[in-house]
């Protein structure tokens, strides 16, 4: 699979304002994809996901900034002419067309002989682990096959980029998360770069190289690996729409070499500072519920917080704790199920503790709020 | 079928369902069957003076049909009104193509409704007068050559109406609402994404529409191209108006043999124009590898 040979792409203050809209759909973004990496934009529906998507391929141009491909400014060049091929989030079979005809269009816009066509058509169903059915009309496939039966099309043009539009969305769970390691697999084996969007942060966490977090006013939150944007979150919109999370409404304290002691509504609480806010700045705190425990003997160096267990939800591999402070509704804890341990019975006072480091502190912004 | 029939009495009683088949039987049998079967008889009975009708003369024959190929002026201008009616629905499939994919697939919002209003208003208008508004035009005294020789373009009027081609003309304008609409509902059908999914591809312009939209829109042009034809073929005020003693339609000398009362010569030589657009219906659905089902879609 050595044809395939991934490039740079360099998103450089991109902009995107549609026409007649009142607000942008893209502000200010800057992204440096690697050749051969894996990487996905994160963002709630509406973030302009889409739309980046489309200026990467070419059906838009922005509004601002630069678009560079290999080095290369994609400026006015259609999307016929870059080295990009996208998977749509409908796929877009060519209804009209067998299985073999619709992988090899593109290769037939490239003037490639029939038994050429024939033949990459019949390598690259190896490829996805559909073999055989070339000569199938697309309506008589699968979901999951016609998932694959577009991934071998966008393929088959020897792209560098290949952009992926939420091609799962239409899968029922368990091929979801089936597809999920097979697109992995298919990037690792052909070394394309691949740009994936999605609103699933389960998709964009398990396969991506690299993620970038998108808020809802389009603007790039964030841009991690996957343990870092899940341990590390570096804005509150990302803490939040990222994975569970609880959150503290607080105010700064004092605040020195990276920490930062606030006051909330339940008492001090210490944690990591790495928006260097200063005294009096408002501020959420955030602590992730499996890093929560029930305090056994008093640690100087964890936060503790005094509470009331207000009900249980079991739900297998582990459990989920409700706390109230003072009677109002707090914050959850989740323990893992060893199948020995025991759990506080609801209604019973106990103290709850997690480490000063796993306490993260972020500036009041926007949150998504699902 | 049975669902159906106690659907039906359960939504309009049984004197309602009497009463809709009753009516809607007459009209079919009275009104479309029956005329067409005198038709029928009436061309294949001689042309003969009203007190021998019915008489030892008046037997069932062929000569009505054998006159089409017996007089070569009838037989000329059946040929030419075949070959007119084509240049008509391929003119008017070019014409038509392009305004009705940027209706479907390009058009949003006010832009959308002014062309469909644009296409639609003209239609408020009786067939006749917007036929009489190209006389107008083309007219040797009409508004193109008065504006023509304003301008010293040239300085004679030119007979625009000499041949076929203003007769062509009005056929068009006449009938581009009944090709843009088909057209129109086949492109709207098609995934703008494959359009999309192409183009991303490597393909033109141009081979997105050969190999995406033309196919995709096959049933909407066979409809559209069907429906102008007999349209064309059909008409009789375009000719008759707008046309000099060179452009006859065959539809005219059907007209003339009705009106000089030779009934069996215009039911027969309407029978052969009836006959050719079904055979051009079924090259149509041959030629675009379309069903019946797909048609009435």
């Amino acid at each position: 699979m050595n044809q395939y040979i991934g490039q740079d792409i360099e998103i450089i203050d991109v902009g995107m304002h549609y026409e007649g809209s009142p607000k942008a759909a893209l502000n200010n973004i800057n992204v440096h994809i690697k050749a051969g990496e894996f990487f996905s934009f994160l963002g709630p529906s509406g973030c302009g996901k889409t739309t980046l998507l489309r200026l990467i391929a070419g059906f838009l141009d922005p509004t601002e900034g630069q678009i560079r491909i290999g080095e290369k400014d994609m400026c006015r060049i259609g999307p016929n002419k870059r080295p990009t091929a996208m998977i749509f989030q409908n796929l877009a079979l060519f209804t009209l067309m067998t299985v073999s005809e619709n992988i090899a269009f593109g290769l037939e816009m490239r003037g490639v002989s029939l038994d050429k066509r024939r033949k990459k058509a019949e390598e690259l169903l190896e490829l996805v682990n559909l073999p055989g059915v070339g000569n199938k009309k697309v309506s008589d496939l699968s979901g999951g096959q016609m998932q694959r039966v577009a991934i071998a099309r966008g393929l088959a043009v020897e792209p560098s980029v290949l952009l992926l539009d939420e091609p799962l969305s239409a899968l029922d769970l368990k091929l979801r998360q089936h597809m999920r390691t097979e697109l992995r697999q298919i990037q690792k084996r052909t070394g394309v770069t691949f740009i994936y969007i999605t609103h699933d942060q389960g998709e964009a966490l398990t396969m991506s190289d690299r993620i970038g977090v998108m808020s809802a006013d389009g603007r790039i939150e964030q841009i991690a690996t996957a343990d870092n944007l899940y341990n590390k979150p570096n804005t509150a919109f990302v803490a939040d729409f990222v994975g569970a999370n609880n959150s503290f409404m607080a105010t700064v304290k004092t605040a020195n070499n990276g920490h930062a002691v606030v006051e909330t509504s339940f008492g001090f609480l210490t944690g990591i500072n790495p928006q260097q806010l200063s005294s009096g700045q408002q501020a959420i705190a955030f602590v992730r519920p499996e890093v929560i425990s029930v305090l056994e003997e008093s640690k100087s160096e964890e936060n503790t917080i005094k509470c009331r267990v207000k009900n249980i939800s079991f739900e297998g591999a582990f459990v989920t704790i409700f706390l109230d402070v003072d009677g109002k509704e707090a914050f959850i804890m989740r323990r893992h199920n060893d199948g020995t341990s025991l759990f506080p019975e609801i209604d019973s006072e106990i103290d709850v503790c997690f480490g000063t480091h796993n306490t993260r502190l972020l500036a009041d912004g926007a949150c998504f709020h699902a | 079928m049975r669902k159906l029939r106690q659907d039906a009495i359960r939504q309009f009683g049984t004197f309602g369902i009497l009463l809709i088949l009753g009516t809607v039987g007459f009209w079919v049998i009275c009104m479309i069957l029956l005329p067409q079967l005198i038709m029928i008889d009436y061309s294949f009975r001689p042309f003969l003076p009203l007190r021998e009708i019915g008489g030892p003369e008046d037997n069932y024959t062929l000569k009505n049909y054998m006159v089409l190929f017996t007089n070569e002026f009838h037989r000329i201008i059946f040929i030419k009104t075949i070959w007119a009616s084509v240049i008509v629905t391929v003119t008017a499939l070019f014409v038509c193509y392009p305004i009705s994919f940027y209706l479907a697939k390009v058009a949003k919002g006010a832009r959308f409704s002014l062309i469909l209003v644009g296409l639609i208003i003209p239609y408020w208008i009786n067939e006749l007068l917007r036929i009489f508004a190209w006389q107008l035009i083309l007219s040797d005294a009409g508004v193109l050559n008065q504006f023509l020789l304003t301008i010293n373009i040239i300085a004679d009027p030119i007979n625009f109406r000499a041949g076929n081609g203003a007769v062509i003309m009005g056929m068009v304008y006449a009938y581009i609402l009944f090709m843009v609409f088909p057209l129109y509902n086949a492109m709207e059908s098609l995934d703008r994404n494959q359009i999309d999914a192409a183009h991303d591809l490597g393909a033109s312009w141009p081979r997105i529409h050969w190999h995406i939209v033309i196919p995709h829109a096959k049933p909407g042009i066979a409809v559209g191209c069907i429906m102008t034809f007999m349209l064309a073929a059909g008409s009789i005020a375009a000719p008759q108006l707008l046309g000099s003693p060179s452009s006859f339609w065959f539809t005219q000398i059907i007209y003339t043999n009705f009106e000089t009362a030779n009934w069996n010569q215009g039911a027969a030589y309407s029978m052969v124009l009836a006959g050719l657009c079904l055979i051009f219906i079924f090259s149509m659905m041959k030629i675009f590898k379309v069903n019946l089902r797909a048609i009435a879609k």
